[in-house]
Formats: C-alpha cells, structure tokens, sequence
C-alpha cells in the first residue's frame, strides 16, 4: 500500500506535471496496450523493428550525441551482435536465450577494439574511421564463406518466442529497459562527464576527469546496447547477413537520431518511431519514390528544425526554469521546484 | 600483368584524386563534410550517358553535364546545407540525405538497370610494346589537367589566395575583406566541376549505375583523412596510395574483388595508429 502510494505521488510530482514526460508515458502505455486492439502482423512486425532500430538508434545517441564520439561505423556493433548469435546457434546449437547476451558482451569487445585506436583520434578523424571498421568485417565476412555465410548471410536463425505476441512482448520490454536505462545513464554523473568530454575534452581532462576510461566506457555502453540490438533483430529477422554491416545500416542511426533530436535518448526513439513506420508505409503506397520522399523529408525537417523534431517540440511546450535550470510547462506562471516567476 | 596493375593503378589515383581534391577544398574552406560529393560525380556520369545519347559530341557533352553538376549543385547547397553549416551533425545527415536525393531521382528517371557509355576514344595504342586504351589515357590526361589546373589557380591568382586565406582562418580572411560567403560558393563550385570532370572520366570505363557513388565515397572519404584534412598534397598522396592498394589487391590476391576496400580502409586505419592526423594533417593544436 505504502508502495502504491508512493508511486502515485511519483507519478503526480515528476510525471504528469511536464507534458513531455506525459507523452512519455502514453506512448509506453499504448505500446504495452496495442497487441489487445489489434493483432495484425504487419504492424507487429513494424512495430517490433521499429523497437529494435530504437535501442539501436539509442544507443549511437550516448556515444554520439552525449560522448561527442562520432561513430559512422555503428552497423559493426548491430552486425557483430547479429553475426555473434547466428554463429553460435548454426555451429553450436546454442539456445538464443544464451546466444544474445553473449553477441551483446561481444559487441561490447567489439566497441573497445574499435574504442582503443579511436582514443587519440579527433571529430573527423575519427568518424571516418570508425566508418572503415565494419566495411573492413565484411571483407572478412566474404573471405570465409563456408563459416559465416557468405554473401548469402545465415539463414533460418531460431525464433526468440513460438508467437508473434510473445517475440512483440519481449522485443518491446527489451527495449523499455535499454531505453530506460540509457536515459538514466545520460542523467547520470557518468552522463555529465560525457558532455563534459563533448564540450572540451581538454578542460574535462584538466577538472580531473580520465577521459580514457570515461571514452571506452562509452565505447562499451553503446557497443552493448547495439550489440543487444543486432542480436534480437538476427532472430526476429531470422537472418544474419552483410547488409547488417553496409554503409547504409551505419547511417540509419544517425539519421535517426539527428532527425529526432541528438543527446536526448527519447530523440532518437521518436526518429525512429517517426521514420520507420512512414518509410515502411510508403514501401506499400509508393514503392517506387519512397526513399525520394524519405530523403525530402529529412531534408526539410533539417532545414527548418535543425536540432531535430523532439527538442523543437520541446522547447515549444516546456520552458526551463531561468535560475534553477529545472523544466516546466510552458503554461506555467511560477517554477515548479524554486518558484521563481517565469516569463511567459 | 606489371603493366595492367599500372596503367589500372593511374587511372584510379587520377579518378580519386580529382574526387578527394574538391571534397578535401570543400572541407577545407566550407567546413562542410559532404557526403554527396560523390553523388555528384555519378550525376555527372548519368549526364554524359544522357547527353551522348542524344547524339552531342564528347566536349559539348563534358561542358553541358559539368554547367548542369555546378548548378544543381549549388542549389542544393544554398537552400539545404548553407543554413545549418555550423552543426556538424546536422550538416552530415543533410549531405547524405543529398546523395541519396540524387540517387533516387536517377532510379526515376533511368532506371535501376546497369548502364554502359560507349567510349569517346575507342582504340588502342602501343607504347613501347603495352597495349593502352586510348579512353585510360584521355583519363589520365584530364585528370592531369584539372589538378595542375586546381594547383595553379590556388597558388597564382588573387582567388586562390583568397581561397586559402578562407581555408586558414574564416573570421579573419573576412576580417581582412575576403567575401567569405562567395569564396566558399566558388570552392563549391570547383568541387562539382572537379567531380563532374572525374564523373565524365569514369563514364566510358565503368558501369553506371544509381548505386555507384557509394563505393568512391569511401575510398575518398579515406584517402582524404589518410593524406590529412586540409591538406590537397595529401589527399592527392593519399588518392594514390588507396588506387594502388585497390588494384594490387584486386590483381593479386584471388577473389580480392572482395577485400579491395577492406584492404585499403585497412590501410587508412593503420595509418592513424602511428600518425592520428593523417600524412600531412596539422596537428590537433593547430588545426581550428
């Protein structure tokens, strides 16, 4: 009962009196609810990769958007986590309960190896040559046919759940968690460091801060979730293949996540929840000019928005406050937290 | 087969060094990452296609594609890119969304289907015993022409030095009544002309198709951080080094078709474990 209450009161005094946080909530719900209004699979299906390519996206928005490291090669991270699970559940037989965590932690490996020779390497430097890494695992990829497939990929990867509302329930809790999760870390002191290290690395570095460690860390962070990614869509899509690591899947979460609005983590959720389903859309009503709207269309949400979709949303319905920095809605005439008047 | 890995060898640095010259002047003086620059060079590819079909010599064809490349490609910059050229990210996705753009329209109106241009210098010639296509050399010599070209208006003219005092430093070249804004659109502008030049070069050569900017994005993309950003010397440098890599792996090793641009990004990498600034970049402390 205590319990209850409390959260109620949580729900009262933090969520309900800023109006993001309330979409927030109506969204989660109604992603929980959909199944019971509708059980078509088609928008299961969008749904469930729409959930997926949201951890992905996200997780590029903590290394990119917080960190500052600008990764142009994240399809290695989903393409090592996908390639990682498919490997094992084809030459070992392993159940993919086991197999995903184990492609996660070795995306994970995988983001400190690309992390290590990035440390020195600056903005340009080193998106490029982030950019070369998964290009690079594609060659080799194509070198071993016999072992990962070949151009082919690995087909018929066992399902994570018997019915298709049980691999949307899973999916879909998935990727609440990672989100979540995510959001928590950016709030976090770790997050605080990661724009520190944005902002000026030099400076982070004179106030004390390892900026090694707190890079690899990001690194990892980000590799993890990616990874986790790539290995559920290996299973849901029941193929590993080379185009989890084309140029085209490294570009997609930065498209994302810029559309959505970057260092935010719910930018990048809102990109994808945004552009997936349209794009998936326009592959039925006009297939032939899809990616011509679709490239339209980011075009001029960038020229017009160019922090992206949810922070011009946001500073559009909330204001912060001017001397405690906490957000309110922008209907409000006093700060919610210090009562300082605000300007409307 | 020594003379093949050559003559194939200098015909892609030539290619690619004209690609990474106008990408590196772009980055350079604009600041701008442009991911569609070689979308542009495939544009250029689509115009000689269309343009000799329909019956127009080779140099009124070049002319005619390189005034269309510079046009549209001004246009896209001035109405999607100039506004939101202080975010980087922003500036990468817009750039890309521009490749892709153009990608779509050529599926539109030509189709998906891999086309062939046929060659404006058909032949060969011998030259002391090995047998050279006449097209691989008017390759050769264009590209030539347009870097000596590119070299000599940046060191002998007013414009050039304007164009590197822009380079340098932005605030204080326009400090110093350097128009900065028109500077940058005449450097775009060299850019579209030096990749709608390497476009009409490559056309006679390779299969033309709506997804071949990919493949010389990334080659470019890497010979320019290999050779240093800011730095053309480099990017040239760099250009021929990825060209030779390529064609020494694709002769070489068997089934290496596959591995030419994990070898040569390979390269890049290997580069920036010993130097993080590229051949010829300036270091972190200088670079602004």
């Amino acid at each position: 009962m205590y319990h209850l209450r409390s959260l109620i009161r949580h729900l009262r005094v933090e969520v309900l009196v800023l109006p993001s946080r309330v979409i927030a909530l109506v969204f989660v719900i109604g992603l929980l609810l959909f199944p019971l209004l509708t059980q078509d699979p088609y928008l299961l299906r969008m749904l469930i990769l729409a959930s997926l390519f949201s951890i992905y996206a996200a997780s590029w928005d903590l290394l990119a958007g917080y960190a500052g490291q600008i990764s142009l090669g994240h399809a290695l991270f989903f393409g090592v986590g996908a390639y990682t699970t498919a490997l094992l559940g084809l030459h070992l037989g392993l159940h993919p309960y086991l197999t995903v965590p184990l492609g996660a932690i070795v995306a994970t490996l995988a983001g400190l190896f690309v992390g290590v020779p990035c440390l020195r390497l600056r903005r340009h430097y080193l998106a490029l040559a982030t950019l070369a890494f998964p290009l690079m695992l594609t060659g080799i990829v194509f070198m071993f046919p016999n072992f990962s497939g070949g151009e082919g990929g690995i087909w018929r990867i066992g399902r994570l759940a018997s019915t298709r509302v049980g691999e949307y329930y899973l999916i879909v809790g998935v990727m609440l968690v990672a989100v979540f999760s995510l959001w928590r870390i950016a709030g976090s002191r770790v997050g605080l460091i990661f724009h520190a290290i944005r902002e000026d690395e030099v400076a982070a570095r004179a106030l004390g801060i390892n900026t090694v460690r707190y890079k690899l860390l990001a690194f990892a962070i980000s590799g993890f979730t990616a990874g986790a990614a790539g290995a559920l869509y290996a299973h849901f899509a029941r193929i590993a293949g080379p185009s989890n690591l084309d140029l085209f899947m490294s570009f997609q979460p930065v498209i994302w996540t810029i559309f959505g609005g970057a260092a935010t983590i719910y930018g990048p959720v809102t990109g994808v929840f945004v552009l997936y389903p349209l794009l998936d859309s326009l592959h039925v009503l006009l297939p032939q000019y899809r990616m011509l709207l679709f490239a339209l269309l980011v075009l001029f949400i960038l020229r017009f928005m160019p922090q992206g979709v949810t922070t011009w949303i946001r500073d559009a319905i909330e204001t912060s406050c001017p001397s405690c920095r906490v957000r309110n809605a922008a209907t409000r005439r006093s700060c919610r937290a210090c009562g300082t008047p605000l300007r409307n | 087969m020594v003379a093949d890995i050559l003559v194939n060898g200098l015909v892609r640095s030539g290619v690619y060094a004209m690609l990474a010259v106008g990408f590196g002047l772009v980055f350079g003086v604009g600041r701008v990452l442009n991911l569609a620059h070689t979308a542009f060079y495939m544009v250029a590819s689509y115009g000689i296609l269309h343009f000799v079909a329909t019956g127009l010599g080779t140099p009124l064809a070049v002319f005619l594609t390189a005034l269309g490349v510079i046009a549209i490609g001004l246009a896209l910059y001035k109405f999607f890119i100039e506004p939101v050229r202080e975010m980087e990210a922003t500036v990468l996705i817009a750039t890309l969304a521009v490749a892709i753009l153009l990608q779509e329209l050529l599926l539109v109106f030509f189709g998906s289907e891999i086309r062939h241009v046929p060659a404006a210098f058909p032949g060969y010639t011998r030259i002391a015993g090995v047998r050279l296509g006449n097209q691989e050399m008017a390759t050769l010599v264009l590209a030539a022409i347009s870097l000596l070209g590119t070299w000599l208006v940046l060191s002998r003219t007013r414009l050039g030095l304007a164009i590197r005092a822009a380079a340098q430093d932005r605030e204080v070249a326009n400090l110093m009544g350097i128009n900065v804004n028109r500077v940058t659109a005449i450097v775009m502008a060299l850019g579209f002309l030096l990749a709608s030049l390497a476009g009409a070069a490559v056309a006679p050569l390779l299969p033309v198709e709506p997804r071949m900017w990919m493949h010389p994005l990334v080659i470019v993309l890497a010979a320019v951080v290999l050779g240093g950003l800011g730095s053309l010397k480099g990017s040239v440098i760099g250009a021929v080094i990825l060209a030779f890599a390529e064609v020494l792996v694709v002769f070489l090793i068997p089934g290496g078709s596959y591995l030419r641009t994990a070898i040569a990004l390979l390269i890049m990498v290997c580069v920036f474990l010993i130097r993080p600034e590229g051949l010829f970049g300036a270091g972190a402390t200088e670079e602004r």
